[in-house]
């Protein structure tokens, strides 16, 4: 793995006002380095999921992209409650958001299914009271 | 088509990055539910919502959306207009409920081909 670029973002959690600006610092990078518009998609949609996972259930995460020529690696890992049954967590309609957040638009439960979805490999693990971290891999070419 | 050209037809108003009223708009999608918007809507579709929020800012632009249209004669909030501005966000209003905006922008021909 001939690593090409390499960068890591801080997310704070219940920062609803800043919510959505790594994912598109991101989006914004990719484009700069001339990745193909469906893998920049891909890749949106992942990191807006697991970007408002960290705000809206984490105390604080980060997030790092390692870009080489073959793909883009995604690691999220946050410092929160943890998740306490994952597959129930993956489950497309689970939801344990607030009545608050669902007001907002959020609690569809779509959040880790879309990010499953949109990954060519995907990996979850979760220590309860300690926190989460998710590895997301999207193929290049 | 482009927004310019909805807006009187429709009677929106106009909140916010008027100077964007050129985008072409490629279809719409309706939905409240944000994480709905991120996995289905394509860049250049109108956005037909009730939600108010900062959040959906994040959203449109993530997404290249062509505008947000708040439905049911709702306003969006001060911190959202802000932002709104600040990243080029097309937010407008109507005082029509989502089912009959959609159907008026389906009239019209928006997303009646893709
Ligand atoms: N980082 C995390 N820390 C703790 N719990 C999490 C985390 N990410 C997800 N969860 C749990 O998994 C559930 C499902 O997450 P998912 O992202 O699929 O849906 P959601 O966030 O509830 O709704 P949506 O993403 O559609 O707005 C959450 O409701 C929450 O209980
Ligand atoms: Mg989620």
């Amino acid at each position: 793995m001939n690593e090409v670029f390499s960068q890591t973002y801080e997310i704070r959690g219940n920062d609803f006002q800043n919510a959505g600006k790594v994912s598109t610092d991101i989006k914004t990078l990719l484009k700069q380095l001339g990745i193909r518009p469906e893998i920049i998609r891909k890749v949106a949609i992942a990191c807006y999921e697991a970007e408002m996972n960290i705000v809206m259930y984490a105390k604080i995460g980060t997030m790092r992209m390692d870009i080489d020529t073959e793909k883009i690696k995604i690691t999220v890992s946050d410092q929160g409650p943890g998740i306490a049954d994952i597959e129930l967590a993956m489950t497309e309609g689970y939801s344990t958001a607030t009545q608050e957040m669902r007001e907002m638009g959020f609690g569809a439960g779509m959040g880790l299914p879309n990010i499953k979805k949109n990954s060519d490999e995907f990996k979850i693990e979760s220590t309860l009271g300690i926190g989460t971290k998710l590895e997301i891999t999207i193929f290049i070419n | 088509m482009k927004l310019e050209e909805i807006i009187r037809i429709l009677n929106l108003k106009i909140i916010t990055s008027e100077k964007f009223l050129n985008r072409t708009i490629t279809g719409g999608y309706a939905s409240d539910l944000l994480s709905d918007v991120i996995a289905n809507a394509q860049s250049g579709n109108l956005w037909i919502t009730m939600q108010t929020h900062i959040n959906i800012v994040a959203v449109a632009v993530l997404k290249e959306l062509s505008a947000i249209i708040i439905v049911n004669g709702r306003n969006p909030a001060d911190d959202t207009i802000k932002k709104a501005e600040e990243q080029g966000v097309v937010i407008m209003c109507s005082d029509l409920p989502a089912f009959k905006l959609c159907g008026k922008l389906y009239e019209l021909g928006i997303g009646k081909d893709n």
